[in-house]
């Protein structure tokens, strides 16, 4: 669809816009950061300070952006999705060449009062020009070799960007919701089934070298990969944090310990509580009646933004609304099986609800652009 | 248009088909991220829940008050007193390097210790406190206080460790508690925790270690909460423990006092007997040494100075020393043999200053012999050759069983370290341990308590308990326990013909009463105080038949270790005796000069309970006494002052 045809059908124009938005969803985000907040409470130790405070009014200032973002008509953001997604790629560079060092890893980019991180914004850059790519692709050469490689190399330079970083979580991150957003947009089956079988046997293929002298990986390698799928393998030391947060979650039982009378966040037993354990904090405390709970909410918002994307006929809209969605889903779903246990120990933050600088910003301006694809929906 | 429209449907609906299944998935996995918590959370949740109990809750446990030690007056003999320590924390101190030299400016702390702080710190996180220094006085405390300033993260600290306020006086008695060593542990199969908690004190030896059980109490615990660097968050409850039990000993603290001011520096041992109920009033053994010494961590020089000692302060001879009885036994033949009527006491023997017996000449003290001798004479002039003849006549199974039933060649169960059994030989025990057969020249031997005889003070203050009261008095250290009395030693009569006994008295009257008595000198002329007694001259070395014809080397021309042994055993009053009392002088020579006067002052002590007056001594030696109760007075007062100065 052009410009023009936006124009030709009716869509809401003025402050009418603000009636359009999609509430249900504003109110679910809003929900999943109230919980963040009571959590981070709860962690200070019944405080405001040091993270409740800063945490909520950079949702303030996030619902704000969100809402301006949303006010914007959406072929605004499609016709500048590439122009973001190499700014993205530029501050990601940039980071690597004088970014400071923070949690052990080199992430940020210091700009005074805000530490902007570039692969927060490279997520929802990668997924807009994704969706740009496909929206201006004509659909019968979307499977072509050629056509397919062009996506290809746009998820692969910031996920190796990323993974330099180092930053483990955010690179899979990347590399599965920018391969989402290639499946939805329609690429051929083919070309999955060979990425994963490729992936497959590659894998195998380095396990099965172990112990045989042609070992593709050094010893030491193999011990590292064995104590991240295996963290029980070391119980003091990459071990000791999944174990406490599986005690934690396993203490609260079906309802919890009660508010603020979580003993292993109170007393230092969980790790980094406030920000990537921050859910262990809530399943102690309320139990799995609270974990399905925040699950609900984070699925909830999943199925609003598919359905939003299912009933609009913009390309750019359905495919950045869903690229979006997937994206808050990994993150989710990452952490929620790391501190569970199912998955190894990566640094992925609980979306809405860990305390973190630009991550939740960045978060609410994506979803500012699903609702900007909301509202000027054609109707 | 129409086409792109067209191609635009196909698109969007790959595009839902391909979001409704990718939605699908999604849903999928978010089931089964909730499967995941239901079996973390509801199926596992109790083990989960110890678990995090587990690592929330410690249990430290409250070491319980030593019960405490007083004398049968309530004198306190041992005390758990505040001692001060001084400990650092580290993260309050902020330089701690420089915080230990202010300190040290102020009080001189060993670089040992020092070193050793240090690498604590290194090990234990930073709000542990560190102790720096122990058992320090209060001045220095003072002076720590007074600069707390200068002195960030140090604080003083008061636990409770024990004090013995008589120092010396009693201590092979109580003996002493110390830190729990290793090797303590090892000792033991299966030790209790509270013995692990640092500085915990458990008696070493004497009374304190028999009676550890007792006097330790039972450990308190309280549960803390701990957060992930293990320091406590709050106290969940308490309870509290037992303390130990506090224990009242039949000793008179006052009378031990003055028995160990005068057994002075001699090697020697004194044992005071109540007879009615067999409390041991004093038992001092000398030289003493100070238990404090021992609590505060000895130094090694204050050690080898003990051990080196030849008069073996450390070892207490009161009960673990045995020395041969000499003539304070020949009540022992003399008993046997009335009893078995084997003499009356108006029998005589006819001295001639030896005996032959199977070829062996066995010689009286006494060159130029007693002449005719009946029961009375032999006991006042100790004549040997009376009781070599008697003891031949009684046989030895017989003088060995009266032995032991006046309480010789027993272990009289008093609470306290190593003591001994001592020895009354018979054929049995002969033919058992050497594999020979008992001689006639053995039982000569044995009837003066020499030979293979062996008794210790104790055994010989029990043995004239039982000559004075005719019941087999049993000794007993220990009055009450927490306020409860415990059983009395006065024990049963004795079946021995009451007759026979009062004769016996009769003659041990006349050693110390009659002019020609060998303990006459030692005397008491107080009506109705007078004293019965005993004295004995045992040889540590045998007189060669050569020395004998030259002419017996006088004690006082021999080294120390080689004189005999001076004895005495007495009871008072002589109607109606209260006291018996038994002294022991290492290699001090003749009983009758050595060892007597010391008894005879120790129970007039007693009988006066407390200094007595000058006119219950023969008026010849009343100067002499006066001067030296003076004497005394003065040491005990000084020691006193000392005591209190140690306190402070």
């Amino acid at each position: 669809m052009s410009y023009l045809e936006y124009h030709a059908k009716s869509t809401p124009t003025g402050l009418r816009k603000i009636l359009y938005l999609n509430w249900p969803l504003v109110l679910l985000l809003s929900a999943a950061v109230g919980v963040g907040l009571l959590m981070l409470y709860s962690v200070a130790g019944g405080s405001f300070s040091p993270w409740v405070e800063p945490q909520a009014k950079r949702f303030g200032m996030g619902l704000f952006v969100m809402l301006a973002i949303a006010m914007v008509p959406i072929w605004f953001w499609r016709n500048i999705s590439v122009l973001a997604y190499f700014i993205a790629l530029t501050l990601l560079v940039a980071v690597e060449l004088f970014g400071a060092i923070g949690m052990g890893a080199q992430r940020w980019i210091d700009l005074g009062p805000l530490r902007l991180q570039p692969s927060e914004l490279m997520k929802i850059t990668l997924v807009m020009v994704l969706a740009a790519y496909y929206d201006w692709l004509p659909a019968n050469k979307t499977s072509r070799p050629l056509f397919v490689l062009a996506p290809v190399l746009l998820i692969l330079v910031p996920t190796f960007l990323v993974l330099k970083q180092p930053d483990l979580g955010t690179a899979i991150l990347l590399l599965t919701a920018g391969g989402g957003v290639m499946f939805l947009a329609g690429v051929h089956w083919a070309y999955f089934a060979a990425v994963i079988g490729g992936g497959v046997g590659l894998v195998s293929a380095v396990f099965e070298s172990r112990g045989t002298d042609w070992q593709l990986i050094k010893d030491y390698q193999f011990r590292r990969i064995d104590t991240f799928l295996d963290p029980s393998q070391d119980p003091l030391g990459a071990g000791y944090h999944i174990t406490q947060s599986k005690i934690a979650l396993g203490s609260g039982g079906w309802s919890g310990r009660g508010f603020m009378q979580g003993t292993q966040s109170r007393l230092n037993f969980l790790p980094e509580k406030h920000t990537d354990f921050i859910f262990t904090t809530l399943a102690e405390e309320f139990g799995f009646v609270g974990g399905v709970t925040l699950l609900s909410i984070y699925m909830l918002i999943i199925i609003f933004c598919i359905s939003t994307a299912i009933s609009t006929k913009d390309r750019f809209s359905s495919l950045v609304t869903l690229g979006i969605a997937l994206n808050f889903f990994l993150f989710f779903s990452v952490n929620m099986s790391m501190v569970m246990g199912l998955a190894p120990v990566v640094g992925v933050p609980l979306p809405l609800v860990s305390y973190g600088g630009s991550a939740m910003l960045v978060l609410l301006a994506a979803f500012g652009v699903v609702q900007s694809a909301n509202v000027h929906r054609p109707r | 248009m129409k086409r792109n429209s067209k191609d635009a449907d196909s698109s969007h609906r790959k595009l839902t088909r391909r979001s409704l299944l990718l939605g699908g998935a999604q849903l999928g996995f978010a089931g089964l991220l909730a499967m995941r918590m239901r079996y973390l959370q509801v199926d596992q949740a109790d083990q989960f829940r110890l678990l995090a109990e587990e690592n929330r809750v410690n249990i430290r446990l409250i070491a319980p008050n030593r019960g405490e030690i007083y004398d049968r007056h309530g004198v306190i003999i041992a005390q758990n007193s505040p001692s001060y320590r001084i400990v650092l924390v580290p993260e309050d101190a902020g330089d701690v390097e420089k915080v230990i030299a202010n300190l040290t400016r102020l009080l001189p702390i060993d670089e040992e210790d020092l070193e050793r702080a240090r690498t604590e710190m290194r090990r234990s996180p930073p709000f542990l406190p560190i102790t720096l220094a122990d058992q320090i006085s209060w001045k220095d405390i003072s002076k720590v206080a007074v600069n707390a300033p200068a002195l960030p993260g140090i604080t003083p600290e008061v636990g409770l460790t024990r004090l013995y306020p008589q120092n010396a006086d009693f201590a092979h008695v109580v003996g002493y508690v110390g830190p729990v060593s290793d090797y303590d542990l090892s000792k033991m199969e299966d030790p209790e925790p509270i013995l692990r908690i640092p500085r915990f004190q458990i008696g070493k030896v004497g009374f304190e270690a028999r009676q550890e059980e007792a006097l330790r109490g039972k450990a308190g615990a309280k549960r803390v909460e701990v957060n992930a660097m293990g320091r406590v968050m709050r106290e969940l409850d308490r309870q509290e423990g037992e303390s130990g039990a506090d224990m009242q000993l039949t000793l008179d603290a006052e009378l031990q006092s003055y028995t160990q001011a005068r057994l002075g520096t001699e090697s020697a041992a004194a044992v005071v007997i109540d007879i009615e109920h067999g409390d041991v009033l004093a038992i001092s053994s000398s030289p003493s040494y100070d238990p404090n010494l021992f609590v505060r961590g000895i130094s090694v020089a204050d050690y080898r100075a003990l051990t080196s000692d030849p008069y073996r302060p450390l070892a207490n001879k009161t009960v673990q020393g045995t020395y041969p009885p000499g003539s304070t036994f020949k009540m022992v033949t003399a008993l046997a043999g009335l009893e078995h009527g084997v003499i009356g006491p108006e029998d005589t023997a006819y001295c001639p200053g030896h005996l032959e017996v199977a070829g062996r000449r066995f010689h009286c003290w006494k060159r130029g012999g007693h002449g005719h001798v009946n029961l009375e004479d032999s006991l006042k002039h100790s004549c040997d050759v009376y009781y070599y003849d008697l003891a031949i006549k009684v046989g030895i199974d017989r003088i060995s069983d009266m032995a032991n039933k006046l309480g010789l060649g027993i272990k009289h169960e008093l609470p306290m370290s190593a003591v001994a059994a001592g020895l009354t030989p018979n054929r049995d025990w002969k033919a058992r341990v050497h594999g020979q057969d008992w001689l006639v020249g053995d039982t000569v031997n044995a009837s003066i308590g020499q030979g293979y005889m062996l008794a210790s003070p104790l055994q010989l203050a029990v043995m004239t308990a039982r000559i004075a009261s005719g019941r087999s008095v049993t000794p007993r250290l220990v009055k009450s326990v927490d306020g409860v009395e415990e059983p009395s030693g006065a024990g049963e009569t004795l079946a021995i013909n009451p007759n026979n006994l009062r004769n016996l008295r009769k003659a041990m009257n006349a050693v110390s009463n009659d002019r020609r008595g060998t303990a006459y000198r030692s005397r008491i002329i107080a009506e109705g105080m007078r004293m019965a007694g005993k004295t004995g001259t045992s040889q540590v070395r045998n007189i060669t038949a050569a020395e004998r014809a030259a002419g017996v080397i006088s004690n006082d021309d021999l080294p120390w270790e080689r004189r005999d042994h001076a004895l005495f055993v007495c009871f008072a009053p002589v109607e109606n005796p209260k006291y018996a009392v038994s002294v022991v002088v290492e290699h001090g020579g003749g009983g009758s000069t050595a060892a007597a006067p010391i008894a005879r002052d120790i129970i007039l002590q007693a009988l006066y309970r407390g200094t007595p007056p000058l006119d219950a001594y023969p008026s010849a030696d009343r100067s002499k006494i006066e001067a030296q109760q003076e004497r005394l007075e003065r040491e005990r007062l000084k020691r006193r002052e000392s005591q209190g100065n140690d306190q402070a």
